[in-house]
């Protein structure tokens, strides 16, 4: 087994450009990092309105899931090394992990399929969403009566 | 170019060594971190199915707005601290896996004691974060009485706000944000934890000189790998609680 450890003798050449190459995802994380920060308060101050636009809220977090996988793909390529791998040890972990494709819009899907039936009582009824959503429109004493 | 292909095909799987390059410790550390981003993605996914299940979640700008030292309403500030804390400490461990490639034993001690600092800063920093919303003391509105809540598994002051006495008040949020939240970072938090111990051996290893005996620092790598899982990790969880 050691013969493949040691096997990666280094030369200065070879050194000088592994460590550029650590520090240049470094600063690509950081840079990524910053960018999402900055999304999210934007986000935070379009929420202080009253009445924001919500399709433009979806998609600045839409934007940040985007960078969120960059980042985790450059951890895993450089930090992690699996870019410098065997291409079958590469697929024999890519491709289990594609199934969480799959798992989130599932689980997310079905989730939301039951805030409709609970809404509007399996169907049978217009939704009472925005009633939830809004109690100050029903007295707040109300809660107390029901003990 | 064909024949080439060929000898390099029975070369990996002729058998005498692995046939995807890499030691038997190295790949089971694979097989393991896919395993553990399994658990990892069913806790976020259940959250976001709950979460999406909800017509009332809370906004995480207010719940997460405080920093040490102040009273000002930063949101974002204290977790984007967090979390640069733990990208630095991921370059200082690809760091000193780098020196053990060298055979540089001075310079794996420097990055991994380096790495240790960097994991105890996140965990005092995520104990400073609970304690914060644990014993917090925010109005709402039960039972048409005022209370003051902290936020935990049982109990969430962030649900929405009902006018009370001319006032906009708090009432009971959804439980299920306490529970996900404290399990999940909790989850984290142990993962960062072990793997503080886990540097520490590989730090007292180092130090006795066992790697250099063994003629390769292998090891390092092993504890690198899981590092930067607890790493990617993060990332994820900093995206589904923080930022959206």
């Amino acid at each position: 087994m050691s013969a493949i450890t040691t096997a990666h003798a280094i030369d200065p050449e070879h050194n000088k450009a592994q460590v550029k190459r650590i520090w240049k995802a470094f600063w690509i994380l950081l840079v990524l990092t910053i960018l999402e920060l900055a999304l999210g308060l934007t986000i935070y101050n379009i929420e202080l309105n009253a009445n924001y636009n919500e399709h433009l809220v979806l998609a600045l977090k839409g934007t940040i899931c985007i960078l969120t996988l960059a980042k985790a793909f450059y951890i895993i390529s450089i930090f992690m090394h699996l870019g410098d791998e065997v291409r079958n040890l590469i697929m024999s972990l890519a491709v289990p992990a594609l199934s969480f494709i799959w798992f989130i819009f599932a689980f997310i899907y079905d989730g939301n399929s039951f805030k409709n039936l609970r809404n509007t009582d399996a169907g049978s009824h217009p939704s009472i969403e925005n009633v939830q959503q809004h109690p100050a429109a029903t007295p707040a004493i109300k809660e107390g009566e029901k003990n | 170019m064909e024949t080439a292909l060929a000898r390099t095909k029975t070369h990996l799987w002729g058998g005498g060594r692995s046939p995807f390059n890499v030691s038997y410790g190295k790949l089971m550390m694979w097989y393991f971190l896919m395993s553990d981003s399994f658990t990892f993605g069913a806790f976020l996914i259940s959250y976001g199915s709950i979460r999406f299940s909800l017509n009332y979640w809370v906004n995480h700008n207010y719940v997460f707005n405080e920093f040490p030292f102040t009273e000002a309403n930063l949101p974002l500030a204290f977790v984007s601290l967090m979390t640069f804390i733990l990208i630095f400490s991921s370059v200082t461990m690809v760091l000193a896996v780098h020196e053990g490639h060298k055979m540089n034993k001075k310079g794996v001690e420097k990055w991994l004691a380096l790495t240790i600092l960097g994991g105890l800063c996140f965990l005092g920093s995520q104990a400073w974060e609970w304690t914060g919303l644990i014993t917090g003391h925010h109005k709402v509105l039960v039972d048409g009485a005022i209370q003051y809540w902290g936020t935990t598994v049982s109990h969430n002051p962030w649900g929405p706000k009902v006018l009370f006495h001319g006032e906009m008040v708090a009432t009971p949020g959804p439980v299920a944000f306490g529970g996900y939240f404290f399990g999940i970072t909790g989850f984290h938090g142990f993962h960062v934890f072990t793997g503080v111990i886990i540097n520490s051996i590989m730090l007292t290893k180092t130090r006795l000189g066992h790697f250099e005996k063994r003629g390769h620092y292998e090891m390092i790598e092993k504890a690198g790998l899981y590092w930067h899982f607890v790493d990617l990790v993060w990332v994820f969880v900093f995206l589904c609680f923080y930022l959206i």
